[in-house]
């Protein structure tokens, strides 16, 4: 081999190869270089920023009702992200705006299209036809294909985490405040009553059910459904102004 | 031992080596194909291409907008409104008129009936079924029986502002007491009115209640809003009780459960998710199931 050739800068991959920790440094510096460009522009580019009206972070029944929502794999079936494509828009209502999933950790997306899209599945069916839907979905949808989870209304909402769930989210940066935390228990529980307490004054519009106080998973994972996509107000939403 | 040695032709199968050599083994260059190299080269042009033309590169307030400066949800507000522009004749006419002008105009109702089908099965069929042939607790709208009104008035009221659905203020309320839960009744009262309203149902009275008790207390509690004789108001929601449509049952633990709980079903609003042509549409649509008034 001609030495001209090796002195070339394309001919000094050899270096990588034959040593195993400068290929590590190398691969970290290409990793961290990707992440650089592709991920932190998204923290300050304005299009990626979108402040919106009503959007505030679960309360507690929700928030466990989201935790059986993951822990189901709900997502492994059903996204929840209306894209802006005018057969979505016509089915399900407005797309989806980042700012609605902004408190979901993980946020569930998803890709996964087998059964509808559940962004705006808020409102849209009676907590009655969840109950008799989740128990067996061919009780009320005779072509659907998905599986049945009966023992939801069976299982008493035993989370003595709930506490902790919200102070983990609060680290990450949902704005739970200390007195969400320490209430945490008793909010649970209130908004399971008729009257739902005082639930209502740390978060806005949280629907109160008449369960005596003991709500089984499937009443906590109806209250997160019931909730999905009805926070922000599209009435009050300038589409026009969020376009750049 | 590795070392590199001038590359020579492989004796074995034709094919030149590399010179890149291990303990006698040779690397054989068998290159990537003209026709796969020449493709991702041009892979790569095109992405040229699309940057220009596509926003892409982050700047360090904005982004590059590309050549035209598309964007989606331009593109998806561009798509409504073609949308509202290729309905909206059909639909600013339909939205004025009348039930019986809708029914007098062939081209009107098809219209009607074509979106008030495609709304039915997107938002309607899961409680009300496909072909609107109800469920357990899921009134038949196929029916001429209405448990709040066959009028297109009162279909398209409904509708709008649902059914005992709490968030919206003039949603249709009142629901039957809990007889048992709160105390008006007791149980054995609860069995005799429930033989009751069997016997007046027409259907087979189970057990042997003292129906003589049935009908006294059928008249202090039940009557005034299903009636004396059983055919119930539209006005409060109360079902008829002699039709033989059962929605939650005719067994005789089913009426009680009733009685002991009261409630009744709920119907979301569709007034903030639907438009009002659409529910025009849906109010036609529905009204020509078959039980229209």
């Amino acid at each position: 081999m001609a030495s001209a050739q090796n002195s070339s800068i394309w001919q000094k991959h050899g270096i990588f190869e034959k040593n195993s920790i400068v290929l590590v440094i190398g691969i970290i510096v290409a990793i961290a270089w990707g992440g650089l460009v592709e991920i932190v522009p998204l923290f300050y580019l304005k299009s990626t920023i979108e402040k919106v009206q009503g959007v505030r972070p679960y309360s507690p029944l929700e928030l466990a009702g989201f935790n059986i929502y993951v822990r189901e794999g709900c997502y492994n079936c059903h996204s929840q992200m209306v894209r802006p494509l005018r057969d979505e828009v016509e089915r399900y209502g407005h797309y989806s705006l980042a700012a609605e999933s902004m408190y979901d950790h993980p946020f569930q997306w998803g890709s996964k299209r087998t059964g509808p899209d559940l962004a705006r599945v808020g409102g849209k069916y009676s907590d009655d036809w969840h109950r008799d839907h989740m128990n067996n979905p061919r009780a009320v949808v005779p072509t659907s294909i998905m599986p049945a989870y009966p023992w939801l209304a069976k299982t008493p909402l035993d989370l003595p985490n709930i506490k902790e769930d919200l102070r983990t989210l609060a680290i990450v940066g949902v704005p739970y405040t200390k007195e969400m935390i320490d209430k945490a228990d008793a909010d649970l529980k209130a908004q399971a009553t008729a009257d739902g307490g005082d639930v209502q004054k740390r978060y806005a519009n949280a629907i109160a059910r008449d369960l005596g106080g003991k709500p089984t998973e499937l009443d906590a994972l109806i209250a997160y459904l019931q909730r999905l996509g009805t926070q922000v107000d599209f009435k009050l939403y300038d589409a026009k102004a969020n376009i750049r | 031992m590795s070392h590199a040695s001038e590359p020579r032709v492989d004796a074995h199968t034709g094919t030149p080596t590399t010179g890149h050599e291990w303990d006698g083994i040779a690397e054989l260059n068998t290159p990537l194909p003209r026709w796969w190299l020449w493709t991702f080269y041009a892979t790569i042009v095109w992405s040229i291409g699309y940057w220009v033309v596509y926003p892409a590169w982050p700047l360090a307030t904005t982004h590059t907008n590309g050549l035209f400066g598309w964007n989606s949800r331009a593109a998806i507000v561009d798509e409504l409104n073609e949308l509202k522009t290729i309905r909206g004749a059909a639909g600013a006419k339909l939205e004025k008129a009348s039930l019986a002008e809708i029914k007098g105009d062939a081209q009107m109702l098809s219209f009607a009936r074509a979106q008030g089908a495609a709304a039915f099965a997107t938002n309607c069929a899961p409680c009300h079924g496909a072909g609107a042939q109800g469920a357990k607790g899921y009134p038949n709208l196929n029916d001429d029986e209405w448990i709040w009104g066959g009028t297109p008035e009162a279909i398209s009221q409904t509708i709008t502002h649902g059914i005992r659905w709490d968030a919206d203020k003039d949603s249709r309320a009142g629901a039957m007491p809990a007889f048992g839960k709160d105390g008006t009744l007791k149980a054995d009262e609860i069995a005799n009115v429930a033989g009751y309203v069997q016997s007046i149902g027409g259907v087979k009275v189970e057990g042997s209640p003292d129906l003589a008790k049935g009908k006294t207390i059928y008249a202090e509690n039940c009557a005034a809003c299903h009636g004396d004789d059983g055919k119930g108001n539209m006005e409060l929601g109360s079902p008829s009780l002699v039709d033989k449509i059962w929605l939650y049952g005719s067994d005789k633990a089913t009426i009680v459960n009733r009685i002991q709980n009261g409630g009744g079903g709920v119907m979301p609003s569709w007034g903030g998710r639907l438009d009002p042509v659409t529910i025009k549409s849906l109010t036609v649509y529905v009204h020509s199931l078959g039980g229209g008034k």
